[in-house]
């Protein structure tokens, strides 16, 4: 028997690890929901208009980009453009470099574990360290976010604080406060040191030149009043039209992302510092990241880049939550991930194709989404695709003889008679390894093909 | 996409924005920019209450005079901080014997810092949020790093909704929206208050 990577995956996966990942995405979801709809009436309308703003924005992309540009320029912004993973880890290298920068301090980014930034740096004498909670024990860790909202969604604090002690954070101590305390005292520090700040932007007004930045925690704020260098990392798809649209997405983004009515920091960011400010960034960057992104804006699953990476959809999603995050081998896990991460291989497709058939198309995904990208629909495409590009797939069952049964009348009838003789047969003996699989842990139900049909005869019948 | 194809030679800028031309050429009609939703109801009733009911949900307090402070801090044993020169005048003769206010905040003791009182730009009473800008905050330090943030600000610069404040956001480099204390769930997902930011975040509404 033959299993699809995922499959593996999730079978691998230990059981505190799984308690954790289903635990955490499940109440995830339902703290949304009742947010969601205790404070809108129609909660179905706002995302659809969120989704319009965000589609055009992503459709003009032509205009808004150098419009964006002209403002942050014309605010004291330095604009940088990295057409691949390589260019960006260089441009941020370079911008470092000219400060004689060695210390950077990094607010939660998806991209710059997408472009492999912290590594990238560490090889060139830049000390790069995490300070979002989540992310820092990741780092600490060696390990990989597995949400995008919560990177340690699969730890526990037994793990957290025995990677404490062992770093030297603090003294071993599970109290979630304890740990958070610890962890207080030991960036603050770091931040001080550093050279430079680094963070993502949620959003980037095209007619302000904003770039807009929410945390929780304060890390992000923390960089920006403690070092004298910003550095903002932005995918090219983060581009929304006007100021008055972040209203209703930053309301959509913190309901979805962490049920709260907005996240507590919500930072506008214009350009470096006011002069009589004494705290803050003498200088500001942007790095506009392409890394793949028109070319999924040239093919029929641009939907996908709006996006606003809430992680609704993986705390929804039932494959995410028996499978955990590291089960998608990608940067972005869940039913955006199984959409993302093939779509940014590019040429490399192949190697992430299997992603978007571990899904039931149960379309949760879409229901939950604030910004209404219709997932299943492009999970649909990806599989046409992958089809279409003779991808192998292991695991998924062949369908071939089923569509020859399915379209000749003659043959599903006397497969369905035919099918009786399962109900006699061993289960060893099954013929098609899945049920045989099946019948290891379950019972197969007795045979009861072709009654639907005779039912619909009967019924013909009547008068 | 041979028509997107970008000429080793060409600068990155143009590299990407000739993709982006050459991916969206092949549309038709664009997807129209829809108007976004009303500007939100008007405030029903009083700004300052809704602003103070919406702060305590999501974890602040609010103080209505500078009389009130001392006790507060006092409560929670919180001694030694910061305060804005500015608001000095105001409220230097509320603090007692046993409080040691600094006017001059010294990033290289951070950690001596138990409150920072500060200027707030306004607050936004439907969320319960502080605003904060880079033109009314004596440092951006002290409204962050200490255990305690005092906001201050004006009654009158109490917004009433989220499409107010964007529309007040203003040419100020940087305004940040605090709402209630620094927080995080990464742990079990159990909610700690205080992790780079405040632990306790108060308004005090003049």
């Amino acid at each position: 028997m033959r299993f699809q990577p995922i499959d593996r995956a999730a079978a691998r996966l230990g059981a505190a690890e799984r308690a954790s990942v289903r635990g955490g995405a499940k109440s995830g979801h339902e703290k949304r929901t009742s947010l969601l709809f205790g404070d809108f009436g129609d909660p179905d309308a706002l995302r659809r208009l969120a989704g319009g703003i965000r589609q055009h924005a992503v459709e003009n992309l032509d205009s808004y980009l150098p419009a964006a540009e002209a403002r942050m320029e014309a605010n004291g912004v330095r604009v940088h453009w990295a057409p691949t993973a390589a260019d960006a880890c260089a441009a941020v290298l370079g911008i470092l470099r000219a400060r004689g920068a060695t210390r950077l301090v990094k607010a939660k980014t998806m991209l710059s574990e997408e472009i492999g930034l912290g590594e990238f740096l560490g090889r060139h004498g830049i000390e790069s360290l995490e300070t979002d909670l989540g992310e820092f024990i990741v780092q600490l860790d060696g390990d990989h976010p597995s949400h995008i909202i919560k990177p340690i969604l699969h730890k526990n604090r037994a793990q957290i604080a025995a990677s404490f002690e062992r770093h030297g954070v603090g003294p071993y101590d599970e109290d979630p406060e304890a740990i958070t305390r610890a962890a207080r005292r030991f960036l603050r520090h770091k931040y001080m040191a550093a050279d430079a700040g680094l963070t993502g932007a949620n959003f980037v007004v095209a007619e302000s030149g904003r770039v807009v930045i929410v945390t929780n925690e304060g890390n992000s704020r923390f960089c920006l009043a403690a070092t004298r260098c910003h550095i903002v990392l932005v995918g090219i798809e983060k581009i929304v039209p006007r100021d008055r649209d972040l209203a209703l997405l930053l309301n959509l983004l913190a309901r979805s992302a962490t049920a709260q009515q907005l996240t507590v920091y919500t930072e506008f960011v214009s350009g470096p510092k006011a002069a009589a400010q004494p705290d803050g960034p003498e200088e500001m960057h942007v790095v506009f990241v392409d890394n793949g992104r028109t070319e999924v804006l040239a093919g029929d699953c641009r939907e996908i880049l709006r996006c606003i990476r809430c992680g609704a959809c993986l705390n929804v999603c039932p494959v995410y939550r028996q499978a955990g995050g590291h089960a998608y081998r990608s940067v972005y896990p869940g039913p955006i991930g199984a959409v993302l991460s093939p779509l940014l291989l590019g040429e490399g497709f192949a190697g992430k194709a299997d992603l978007p058939k571990a899904s039931s198309l149960c379309g949760a995904c879409h229901e939950v989404c604030p910004v209404d990208i219709p997932i299943p629909d492009l999970l649909l495409r990806l599989r046409a695709r992958a089809g279409r590009e003779g991808v192998p797939s292991p695991g998924v069952p062949p369908f071939g003889a089923w569509s020859i049964l399915a379209s000749r009348p003659a043959a599903w009838r006397a497969a369905l008679a035919a099918g009786k003789l399962l109900d006699h047969l061993p289960a060893g003996l099954l013929p098609i390894p899945a049920l045989r699989a099946w019948e290891g842990t379950r019972t197969l139900p007795r045979w009861r093909g072709g009654e639907f049909r005779k039912w619909l005869k009967r019924r013909r019948r009547r008068p | 996409m041979a028509e997107a194809e970008a000429p080793a030679a060409m600068n990155p800028r143009e590299a990407i924005l000739s993709r982006v031309r050459g991916a969206l050429a092949p549309l038709g009609a664009r997807a129209p920019l829809p108007e976004t939703a009303s500007q939100g109801s008007p405030a029903s009733g009083d700004p300052k209450a809704e602003f103070a009911s919406r702060l305590r949900l999501a974890g602040g307090e609010l103080l209505s005079s500078p009389g009130e402070i001392p006790g507060r801090l006092a409560a929670g044993g919180w001694t030694r901080g910061y305060c804005d020169p500015s608001l000095w005048p105001a409220l230097g003769p509320v603090f007692g014997r046993g409080f040691v206010v600094e006017r001059e905040f010294d990033q290289g003791r951070l950690d001596d810092y138990e409150f920072g009182i500060t200027r707030a730009a306004g607050a936004i009473a439907e969320t319960g949020t502080i605003i904060i800008n880079d033109a009314l905050t004596s440092r951006r330090l002290a409204a962050l790093a200490p255990w305690v943030h005092i906001a201050v600000l004006r009654r009158c610069d109490i917004l009433a909704t989220l499409p107010e404040a964007i529309a007040a956001l203003g040419g100020d480099p940087n305004v940040i929206w605090c709402t209630g204390p620094s927080k995080t769930a990464d742990v079990e997902g159990i909610l700690i208050q205080g992790v780079h930011g405040p632990g306790v975040q108060i308004a005090l509404v003049l």
